[in-house]
């Protein structure tokens, strides 16, 4: 009865579903990825570079709260916000635009995921930011730089790997993820398509071949994260 | 200023976004309508009283509390027995075993998840409180491993040998000497470990067959609407007891990086 096939991969690279599955969840992963970088940023940097001791001390408290506190609370969170009647749906009314509130859709999920992930993004963009020396700033004026061009030439080169290593969290982490697309999303992620061929289908093996596909990207991911010098910013 | 002006409510937002979520789950605990919508039109704390006589909530608060204090009990001696092996000696293969122990966290939850459930299905031993206990210490076991030998990194052996030279024996040195210096390690490692087995959901639903969590509870109530008062109260409780334990934790380490967190 014991015996080796790759039928299960033949099937995961000709059906196109699958296909489809997997850009989609890659594409969300990525636009979280990016969004997070893009609000992580401003909170890392005021806190690293800007705050005084204990304002520092008591906003990594606040980011690192809401990283520890329940994943499904979170979600369910975002569910009474999102569903209809609630918060999202009050505040598009209220400035006129009933329609635009997003729902459960692949936009709420957008949302949800860059919520979940944002305290990963932070965290690792706080610790590259204060590892950057007074004196390269100090430098960086010196020679005639306006305040932009230092922060463009300067601080962001440096910060850039500190930026990659926490997109490995927002990119891994939505990869993995089936709870949210189940209750926020209205469409299929890579994680979902796992669950069911365990459970609900109970094809076990189909489920597995299936896990390949997310460890693969990531460990393309993490190759690229290392050239990057992601590694040493963790 | 202008740039510092911009700065300050880019962060502002930031943190907003941050905690608008928790908030409103917190007062729609308060809420006295079944229904919920928002804005809230009247508040009332009912539903916490409901929450603490609904019976299977409190069997799922009895069986997260059991799993937490299992997971964490299991982590705390492995956890802390890998940490002194992997900074004390050298041995073969020793890079392996510190990579190994920080792979389960990595790992995205389904990926353990169902391994965890393979493994459990052809020992034959049964879904039960164990297997949980058995799926959460796999990534608790990470948070006391890198928590002490943090400490261990920080502090000098020279102390124990000076113990050893005035005549403490093994057990000595170590109950008057090592446990001091690895003491507040021990318990911020454990304190995060219980924070993450306690709200911990994906892995749990591979291991736990058909015993119910605080999280499995939520998870199996989140799309019934007549459940949703409870479902709010039961949310809050699960926010206030894994988010104090990482505050202590926090602060006895006197740490920023607690270690990784997962999902």
């Amino acid at each position: 009865m014991r015996s080796f096939t790759l039928q299960n991969f033949v099937t995961l690279a000709t059906d196109p579903v699958y296909g489809t599955i997997a850009l989609r969840t890659l594409g969300i992963a990525a636009l979280v990825t990016v969004t997070d970088a893009t609000i992580a940023f401003p909170i890392a940097y005021y806190m690293a570079r800007v705050a005084g001791g204990r304002t520092r001390a008591l906003l990594l408290m606040a980011v690192l709260l809401p990283l520890w506190s329940s994943y499904l609370v979170r979600v369910y969170a975002w569910r009474a916000i999102l569903s209809p009647g609630g918060l999202f749906d009050w505040a598009f009314g209220l400035v006129g635009l009933p329609n635009l509130s997003p729902g459960f859709s692949d936009v709420s999920m957008w949302i949800v995921f860059s919520y979940l992930w944002l305290p990963y993004m932070i965290l690792p963009i706080f610790a590259g930011l204060e590892r950057i020396p007074n004196s390269l700033i100090s430098a960086s004026e010196d020679l005639g730089a306006a305040p932009f061009t230092t922060f463009r030439r300067v601080i962001l080169p440096l910060a850039f790997p500190a930026v990659v290593a926490g997109s490995i969290f927002t990119f891994s982490l939505t990869l993995g993820d089936y709870i949210t697309p189940k209750y926020i999303g209205n469409s299929q992620f890579l994680g979902n398509v796992i669950y069911d061929s365990q459970g609900v289908a109970g094809n076990i093996p189909f489920a597995a071949a299936f896990a390949v596909v997310p460890v693969v990207i990531m460990a393309i991911y993490l190759l690229a994260a290392r050239r990057l010098g992601a590694f040493d910013a963790l | 200023m202008t740039g510092r002006w911009a700065l300050r409510i880019a962060t502002l937002l930031g943190f907003a976004f941050l905690y608008i979520p928790i908030g409103v789950i917190v007062l729609y605990a308060f809420n006295a309508q079944r229904v919920q919508a928002w804005p809230i039109q009247s508040f009332s704390t009912e539903w916490f009283s409901a929450a603490l006589d609904n019976e299977s909530v409190r069997g799922a608060l009895l069986l997260s509390l059991e799993v937490g204090a299992g997971a964490t009990l299991v982590a705390l001696v492995l956890g802390s027995l890998a940490a002194f092996a992997v900074q004390r000696y050298r041995f073969f293969g020793r890079e392996t075993v510190s990579f190994a122990l920080v792979l389960p966290i990595a790992l995205p939850g389904i990926v353990t998840g169902m391994a965890l459930n393979s493994s459990i299905n052809a020992t034959g031993i049964g879904f039960t409180t164990l297997t949980i206990i058995i799926g959460h210490a796999t990534f608790c076991i990470v948070v006391v491993y890198n928590n002490v030998i943090a400490r261990l990194r920080r502090s000098s052996r020279t102390i124990e040998e000076a113990s050893m030279d005035l005549g403490a024996d093994a057990w000595q040195t170590f109950r008057h000497v090592t446990l001091p210096v690895i003491r507040s390690a021990l318990i911020a490692g454990g304190l995060l470990a219980f924070a993450l087995s306690f709200d911990e959901i994906i892995v749990t639903t591979f291991t736990a067959g058909t015993e119910q969590t605080l999280p499995i509870w939520i998870l199996s109530n989140l799309a019934r609407p007549n459940q949703r008062p409870i479902v709010n109260v039961v949310a809050v409780a699960l926010i206030v007891l894994s988010a104090a334990p990482v505050y202590l934790a926090s602060r006895l380490s006197g740490s920023t990086g607690v270690g990784g967190s997962r999902t």
